[in-house]
């Protein structure tokens, strides 16, 4: 292992050796415009984040829900462009050391080509990407680039997978595995689903790789919770919901950023 | 009639093992949807193999849907073609006017095989959303259809007879509002509900093993026609032609046809205001290979994958992707694939009307123009079937404005001058 995959293993290695969950959050690159996206996600990483996704805005976007899908649009209308994808992970990354994953409908970068794709993602110190429309059985191009450039590629495992497949997919994947906490796209929901527990029970029997948990996760309350049983919790739409209900770019990041320390407090308290 | 009529095991079959046909196909979906389709998949090998359900799928087909559908000499219309001779698929009157119900019956068959009491659907131009509506009706499932809100405007009579058949109809108001938003909202639909819902896909696109089984569904078309032109004209057609939107009704009517390598193929696009404007929908003529909906294809998009916005006056067309079949064909040659204008369209819409009293869809409008073009370069000798893949009740809205805004422009262009 080497490059920023290591730092990405490092990180969950350092969060379960302090006897707490690692903190993942998302911000959709470009929204609501390259900037602002950048200060919140730096925002995230400085509240208490120990990695955060960023997500590469699509045109059409299915496992998403209304608030990423609201995301998408206002960064794609604005013209955000891979290039600026590729800025947001660097500032990121730049400004805090932190691991700094992309999360992408696999089109965009078939379309921009999976090597140069993997290899400027690298340099700008990216450690891996979530391809959640790419399932194992179709992502041997994708796992052959992220070697070469030793970046992770996380799976998502969902709670109808079934325990051959999880042997399969925790196989291929490398970093972490991303356990779907429900069946269903992503958003804010009011009560974590109990399917999450099982299914990281399940997950466990078949690979040491780091189980983090995500999806429907929006609030402290859940997302201690899901710290208990989760060497990660992935907070995702509510982190964009309180970008997008903000009255302007500064308000949103401060909100980020309020909402950030909350998360992490939670997922140390389990520790207490 | 056995189990080999519909589902023929013919010499170098595609796709293979894992959905593809050449480069084309795959399953790029969601982990939570694996299971669902891999559920499908197999439910559909099961079935394929049972003598039971070819005979009821063929039941439903001969005393539901009123096949097999007529094959019509259009003479007058031909007059307008170079005087080849045209032959019609009469798919407008199957039971819901279109050729949809084939695949529809089909895999209500599946989802009661599966044992599951809720069907979803997206829709363009209605036509899938009522037949949809209908065998969910007739078997007893509860139904949901997603419909763009730009397509429930412009295809208000359908939304009423989805909702008389007992269907709830969701507006969907995301991206363009059409039928690629709809099969996006459909999917999420299907990630949420996998366990008691089946998603009754409409066209020959989306993962694997939805365009094959799609596909099998819809080619008693061709069985039909090849059949039926050997009968009435003594030979094989020089070309068979159909409208391609995700293009369910051509691969239906050309399959059958794939060994005879004399038949030329031919599958007209919508090409809206021109292929040079920009506002089409004529992907495998401008598009490029990506992935959209579960399958790699081509698809229009720009230069860094996001899909762009199709355009075509026609619902049932305005789709920036293509079914996997058809790129494989394009790409190998096999089949030929012809941009068609509105304004093309409705020309031959307007004549197939007032020379043989048949209103077809604007769809298969398309279809019709392409046979006009044909007709002319083959000549008196020319012989071709055209897959007339649904009726125009549904469009007579859409026409009126069309003509109306026609005939304007034409005014103010004679002032003009």
């Amino acid at each position: 292992m080497s490059g920023n995959l290591r730092l990405l293993a490092d990180t969950l290695a350092r969060a379960k050796q302090e006897n707490r969950a690692a903190l993942i959050t998302y911000m959709t690159a470009g929204f609501p415009t390259v900037d602002d996206g950048i200060a919140a996600t730096q925002a995230m990483l400085n509240s208490g984040a120990d990695i955060v996704e960023i997500g590469l805005p699509h045109s059409d976007p299915v496992l998403d829900g209304p608030v990423i899908q609201t995301a998408d649009e206002i960064a794609l209308r604005g013209g955000v462009r891979i290039a600026d994808v590729i800025r947001t992970v660097r500032e990121a990354y730049q400004a805090t050391g932190k691991p700094v994953l992309v999360m992408s409908y696999w089109n965009p970068i078939d379309r921009y080509g999976a090597e140069r794709f993997g290899g400027e993602l690298a340099k700008a110190g990216g450690a891996g990407c979530i391809l959640p429309d790419l399932p194992v059985q179709e992502s041997a191009l994708w796992r052959e680039t992220a070697a070469r450039h030793s970046l992770a590629t996380v799976f998502v495992a969902a709670p109808s997978t079934t325990d051959e497949r999880l042997r399969e997919l925790t196989a291929a994947g490398t970093g972490f595995v991303y356990a779907s906490a429900l069946m269903g796209v992503t958003g804010v929901r009011d009560a974590v689903s109990t399917a999450a527990g099982s299914l990281v029970r399940r997950i466990r029997a078949v690979t040491e790789l780091p189980v983090c948990v995500g999806i429907g996760i929006s609030d402290a309350a859940q997302a201690g919770r899901v710290a208990r049983f989760a060497d990660g919790v992935i907070v995702a739409s509510a982190l964009v919901k309180a970008v997008l209900d903000a009255p302007d770019a500064a308000a949103g990041t401060a909100t980020v950023a309020e909402l950030t320390t909350e998360l992490s407090r939670a997922t140390r308290r389990h520790a207490d | 009639m056995n189990s080999q009529f519909f589902f023929p095991a013919l010499p170098g079959e595609s796709p293979s093992e894992h959905g593809y046909f050449g480069a084309f196909g795959g399953t790029f979906i969601p982990e939570a949807l694996v299971a669902a389709v891999d559920e499908v998949a197999v439910e559909y090998e099961r079935a394929k193999a049972d003598p039971a359900f070819a005979a009821e799928f063929e039941q439903l087909l001969a005393h539901y849907a009123g096949r097999p559908s007529a094959l019509t000499e259009v003479p007058r219309f031909a007059g307008h073609a170079g005087g080849a001779r045209v032959f019609l698929k009469r798919e407008d009157l199957n039971h819901t006017g279109s050729h949809k119900i084939n695949n529809v019956l089909g895999q209500a068959l599946l989802t009661k095989r599966m044992g599951k009491p809720r069907v979803i659907a997206e829709t363009g131009a209605g036509q899938h959303g009522v037949a949809t509506a209908t065998a969910c009706a007739l078997f007893g499932l509860e139904c949901t259809i997603y419909m763009g809100e730009t397509d429930i405007r412009r295809q208000a009579v359908n939304v009423a007879r989805m909702e008389m058949l007992g269907a709830t109809v969701i507006p969907v108001t995301s991206g363009s509002r059409t039928l690629k938003d709809a099969i996006n909202e459909t999917f999420r639909d299907w990630v949420a509900n996998v366990e008691t819902t089946h998603y009754i896909f409409g066209t020959v696109a989306g993962p694997h093993p939805f365009p094959a089984m799609i596909r099998d569904f819809q080619r008693v078309i061709g069985v039909e026609a090849r059949r039926q032109i050997v009968e009435r004209a003594g030979r094989l057609p020089d070309a068979a032609i159909a409208c391609v939107g995700g293009g369910s009704n051509a691969i239906g009517l050309f399959h059958a046809f794939l060994p005879d390598t004399d038949v030329r193929l031919i599958g007209c696009e919508a090409a809206g205001h021109g292929v040079e404007s920009g506002k089409h929908a004529a992907t495998l003529t401008a598009g490029e290979p990506g992935i959209l909906h579960g399958s790699r294809s081509y698809v229009l998009q720009d230069d860094e994958g996001q899909i762009t916005e199709p355009w075509s006056i026609s619902a049932g067309l305005d789709y920036p992707g293509v079914g996997p079949e058809h790129a494989f064909l394009h790409d190998t040659g096999r089949g030929e694939y012809r941009p068609v204008t509105d304004a093309a369209a409705m020309r031959a819409f307007r004549l197939l009307a007032s020379t043989e009293g048949i209103i077809p869809a604007i769809e298969s409008a398309h279809a019709l123009a392409g046979a006009i073009d044909v007709g002319t370069e083959l000549g008196p000798d020319g012989l071709i079937v055209v897959n007339l893949s649904g009726r125009g009740d549904k469009d007579m809205e859409t026409a009126a404005r069309y003509f109306e805004q026609d005939a304007e422009a034409a005014r103010a262009g004679r002032v003009q001058k």
